[in-house]
């Protein structure tokens, strides 16, 4: 399956933005691990942004960072959420609720502990009637999610947007699953070419025996092995090097995800047009 | 789309385990709602519950998968031949060239209600022999059931809250257009847990009452559980014979309203129906039978009835959910599967503890079964975060 990156999103410790995030991914500057900031998106209305979850603000945040950049209308296209879990703190409190006797759970506390609420808050707030799927794939989260958007964007031919995410649990439920930071990251897929690809992607399934492609950086490793989004890394540092490049991801037992990336030609080493961009279609 | 043929299948529910207990029970009006007796849901409660599920505990290899959800659906595999099945496919095409692409919405959450029970008194920790990864994960159903079933194709699971097990047919037909299998186990598994009893009723979604879907004085849902696969496989190549239902179409919207309320007008249904038939290649006017979400709210009945009224007339329509309770997460492939038995057996069901059709309704709802051919259905689910699909199923040849 060939598609093309149009636009990312990016948030984690140290990592605030794709444009921010480059030249850290490339090694031209330090990385310096910070807790991650989440913006308040631009999606929601002032009241809402406070009852809203963290899963939430991260996935809005990176998806809306990603369709800016991608200058696509969020409002007509598909998207593909995916995570290894729900929101912990929302699960940790409903959880409380119902080791009592009598237990009372609040309406909102309920709709934001399914999987898929940060779809429903993207798509409400995008008003978009397209489809949307949230998956899940335990540590191989992103690699599915990939997979699957691929899939929608070839199979479908038309633009489709990943976005994955990850925060730590409270405990108890850090101490059974540890997730090591909170990362989110976004990408239009495009079943071809246009002004604004970054990069070409070639994916597929392999049963290859095999490591998965690290990052170089150790304290980037470290991100990619502690949290399931991070296992975006090695592609994300290969689309910023901007150089052609193949590398594998671990997928479900038994099979990897194979990845070959190649320069987008037209737009190679040009960022002129990316950094005048305007505001999204919101 | 290329039509796929839904060669083999397997189902679950509060009213019967396996095809031929399903179908008596559809053709015979009875309906698995009781007073619970599980522990989990108030005593009060009407719900669904799967009997003798607890035969079906995980040991050995498989004991740190064992979780009432994973119960449910390793009952499930067990009944109407699918296993042998799923190997007769594993001949034809390989286990690497067999996807597995399953949905929940619980998952095993109630293992972790359970765990957070027993928490340390000092500590706070929860038990030493609790396993997130194997119970509560939401991806536990799908390493399960690809290890279960012995297959090493794609696989993933989509937690879309209740249309989550339809959402998984278009997930696999993509699969297989891109080339990355040619077979797939579709389906899922949704149990009780104190999760969705307590959370339903907080916002005041659950009826008194056995559910009583679009009728004038419905009340809300009943909880229900169970769990349903299927066995996928492209026309060309491979086709068995005797398989009689085929999936010609999928449509998955959303609503863009609200978290937990549908689209009054039903927006998203519509767009979820003309998408299916779109995809099949099909006008309203061919299909025959609609097995609706109607899961008995107010507010949803109203707003199915009259996405289906506008889109199809006076289609025949009409919801299990009587049947079975809502089961969430599984009444996507539940539902699927009930609307093949539709086609295969010639009947539409009708439905139980619906007295009186709303009077406001359009729609051509049926309270009592009949017997009629029934060559293409719409199946609908609808959830939370206005997550819709629709399904057509057809019959084959």
């Amino acid at each position: 399956m060939r598609v093309y990156v149009e636009g990312i999103g990016l948030r984690g410790p140290g990592l605030d933005g794709w444009a921010a995030s480059r030249a850290v991914l490339v090694g031209a500057k330090p990385y310096l691990p910070a807790p991650a900031s989440i913006p308040a998106s631009p999606l929601l209305p002032a009241n809402e942004r406070r009852r809203t979850v963290q899963t939430v603000k991260l996935a809005l945040a990176v998806g809306a960072e990603a369709f800016e950049a991608a200058r696509r209308d969020a409002g007509a296209t598909a998207t593909v959420f995916t995570s290894s879990g729900g929101d912990g703190e929302t699960i940790h409190e409903i959880l409380k609720a119902l080791a009592t006797d009598d237990p009372e759970l609040s309406p909102t506390r309920f709709h934001n502990s399914v999987h898929n609420a940060p779809a429903g808050y993207w798509s409400i707030a995008t008003k978009s009637h397209a489809p949307s799927s949230s998956l899940c794939c335990h540590d191989a989260s992103f690699a599915a999610g990939l997979v699957e958007a691929a899939v929608q964007a070839t199979v479908d031919d038309r633009a489709v947007a990943l976005i994955a995410y990850d925060l730590p649990y409270p405990e108890p439920l850090n101490s059974v699953r540890r997730v090591g930071a909170v990362f989110g990251t976004a990408l239009i897929l495009a079943p071809r070419a246009n002004e604004n690809s970054l990069a070409q992607v070639d994916i597929e399934i392999a049963q290859a025996p095999g490591k998965a492609t690290p990052v170089t950086h150790p304290a980037l490793e470290a991100l990619r092995e502690g949290t399931p989004a991070a296992r975006s890394l090695p592609l994300l540092a290969a689309i910023a090097r901007n150089a052609p490049l193949t590398l594998s991801l671990d997928y479900v037992p038994g099979l990897r995800i194979e990845l070959s990336l190649a320069c987008v030609a037209a737009l190679a080493g040009d960022d002129r047009g990316r950094e005048a961009h305007r505001a999204g279609p919101w | 789309m290329q039509p796929v043929v839904f060669s083999h299948f397997c189902v679950v529910t509060s009213i019967g385990a396996g095809q031929a207990a399903t179908l008596a029970s559809l053709q015979d009006g009875v309906s698995g709602l009781r007073r619970s007796n599980s522990g989990i849901a108030p005593p009060s409660l009407y719900v669904g519950e799967v009997a003798g599920f607890d035969e079906w505990s995980l040991e050995g290899d498989w004991a740190g998968f064992d979780c009432r959800n994973n119960r449910v659906a390793a009952m499930a595999l067990n009944q109407d031949g699918f296993l042998d099945a799923v190997a007769g496919a594993r001949e034809r095409h390989g286990a690497d060239r067999i996807g597995v692409f399953l949905g929940t919405s619980t998952s095993g959450i109630l293992q972790t209600e359970i765990a957070y029970r027993q928490r340390d008194l000092e500590t706070g920790m929860l038990p030493a022999n609790f396993d997130y990864a194997r119970t509560h994960n939401t991806y536990s159903l799908g390493d399960f059931v690809r290890r279960y079933l012995r297959l090493d194709g794609p696989s993933v699971v989509v937690s879309s809250a209740c249309a989550t097990t339809a959402k998984v047919f278009g997930n696999a037909v993509r699969m297989m257009a891109a080339g990355l299998c040619d077979a797939a186990v579709v389906g899922g598994a949704d149990t009780l847990c104190g999760t969705t009893l307590h959370g339903f009723r907080s916002l005041s979604l659950v009826s008194d009452e056995p559910c009583r879907p679009f009728d004038a004085e419905r009340r809300g849902i009943s909880i229900g559980e169970g769990a349903g696969f299927a066995l996928l496989e492209k026309v060309a190549g491979g086709r068995d014979r005797r398989a009689r239902v085929l999936l010609l179409g999928v449509g998955e919207s959303s609503d863009a309203h609200h978290m937990s309320s549908p689209h009054p007008e039903g927006i998203g249904a519509r767009l979820a129906m003309e998408r299916a038939l779109a995809a099949a290649a099909l006008t309203p006017g061919d299909i025959d039978y609609v097995n609706l979400h109607g899961t008995a709210t107010p507010v949803g009945d109203a707003a199915e009835d009259r996405a289906v009224s506008d889109l199809l007339g006076r289609t025949p329509c009409s919801s299990t959910k009587g049947f079975t309770g809502h089961t969430l997460g599984a009444s996507g492939i539940i539902e699927a599967i009930f609307s093949a038995l539709s086609i295969v057996h010639g009947f539409m069901p009708g439905s139980p503890h619906t007295r009186t059709v709303d009077p406001t309704f359009r729609s051509r709802y049926m309270v009592e079964k009949r017997c009629t051919s029934v060559d293409r259905v719409i199946s609908n689910s609808f959830g939370f975060g206005g997550a819709n699909c629709s399904l057509v199923l057809g019959r084959a040849g």
